[in-house]
């Protein structure tokens, strides 16, 4: 693990501590809305992706079923598919290191100028963020059991506006704005008349929208 | 609230073949780009709809959620950006907002 400068292992400890106040709020909000507290703490050590936790758990408090919750998880993780393909090499051989294929592990591997560096750059981000993660989701959960009323704290605006920081910076994207915004548009409209969670997975019709070769 | 452990084993496993299957198939398959980008988007879409029909309750929560996203757009601190939404929505509803 030579290869990791130190200005590397800086951005790793900062993407670490961002993650954890993530999962802080991830664990905080489950318990909070409802879940006991081994749901958020088994999910993150077995799913182990920030975006599908969240969209699972919200649209069970929302009053979805857990088919559309998986549904829509499993969608939000097929992303992971060509990450696995981008860092194959450094999987290979130990094959449990896919649990750690997240956006932010992938992007770190790719900073490195060769194999060893990519390699060393995505198992110390992997190990570092997976117990990040994990630590801070059974902070957040226990302390999530100590919160009594959640709605005067302002606590359920508290998932929305965690996913609209996670996703605003790709927002400014090329080509990305048309289709989100009419996939919201199609889950608001549909949010009337359908139960909650298909909703979500309606605004997949949104991508449509999406502008010719972006 | 109801989460059955089948429910999140499901995706789980389901996430793990995603992860996988780059490592034990690269040598056979190829990702086209535009796959990838599709992909991509297509995770965006669904988050946004998340915000959207998550956000949608009485004045005081879209509200919080209109403050977080004024904040995102300004690049201000993740911690900043949730803790102003709760902040929000909470005083709203202490002097009586719904």
């Amino acid at each position: 693990m030579r290869s990791i400068s130190r200005t590397a292992l800086r951005d790793i400890a900062l993407v670490c501590v961002a993650d954890a106040i993530v999962g802080a709020s991830f664990g905080a909000i489950a318990v909070s809305g409802g879940f006991e507290p081994w749901v958020p703490v088994v999910m993150s050590l077995i799913v182990f992706a920030g975006g599908a936790q969240f969209a699972a758990i919200g649209i069970v408090m929302a009053g979805g079923g857990a088919v559309a919750a998986v549904a829509t998880g499993l969608v939000l993780n097929a992303r992971l598919l060509p990450f696995g393909f981008a860092v194959a090499d450094t999987v290979k051989g130990r094959l449990y290191g896919a649990q750690l294929i997240t956006d932010e592990t992938v992007a770190f591997a790719l900073k490195g100028r060769d194999a060893r560096e990519r390699h060393d750059y995505f198992w110390v981000s992997g190990l570092a963020l997976f117990a990040a993660w994990n630590v801070s989701v059974v902070v957040g959960a226990l302390a999530g059991t100590f919160i009594g009323d959640t709605d005067a704290l302002g606590l359920d605006a508290m998932f929305p506006a965690v996913l609209l920081a996670l996703i605003t910076p790709a927002l400014s994207e090329r080509g990305v704005r048309a289709p989100v915004l009419a996939g919201g548009a199609i889950a608001l409209a549909a949010s009337t008349v359908l139960p909650a969670g298909v909703p979500v997975l309606l605004s997949l019709l949104g991508l449509l929208a999406r502008p010719k070769e972006a | 609230m109801d989460m059955p452990i089948v429910a999140i084993v499901v995706l789980a496993a389901g996430t793990l073949a995603f992860r996988l299957a780059g490592p034990l198939f690269r040598d056979r398959v190829r990702i086209p780009p535009r796959l990838e980008d599709l992909l991509s988007l297509a995770a965006l879409v669904l988050l946004f709809a998340l915000v959207v029909t998550s956000s949608f309750a009485g004045w005081a929560r879209p509200a919080g959620v209109l403050v977080a996203g004024v904040l995102a757009v300004r690049k201000a601190p993740f911690p900043v950006i949730v803790i102003a939404a709760a902040a929000t929505t909470a005083v709203l509803r202490l002097i009586g907002v719904p």
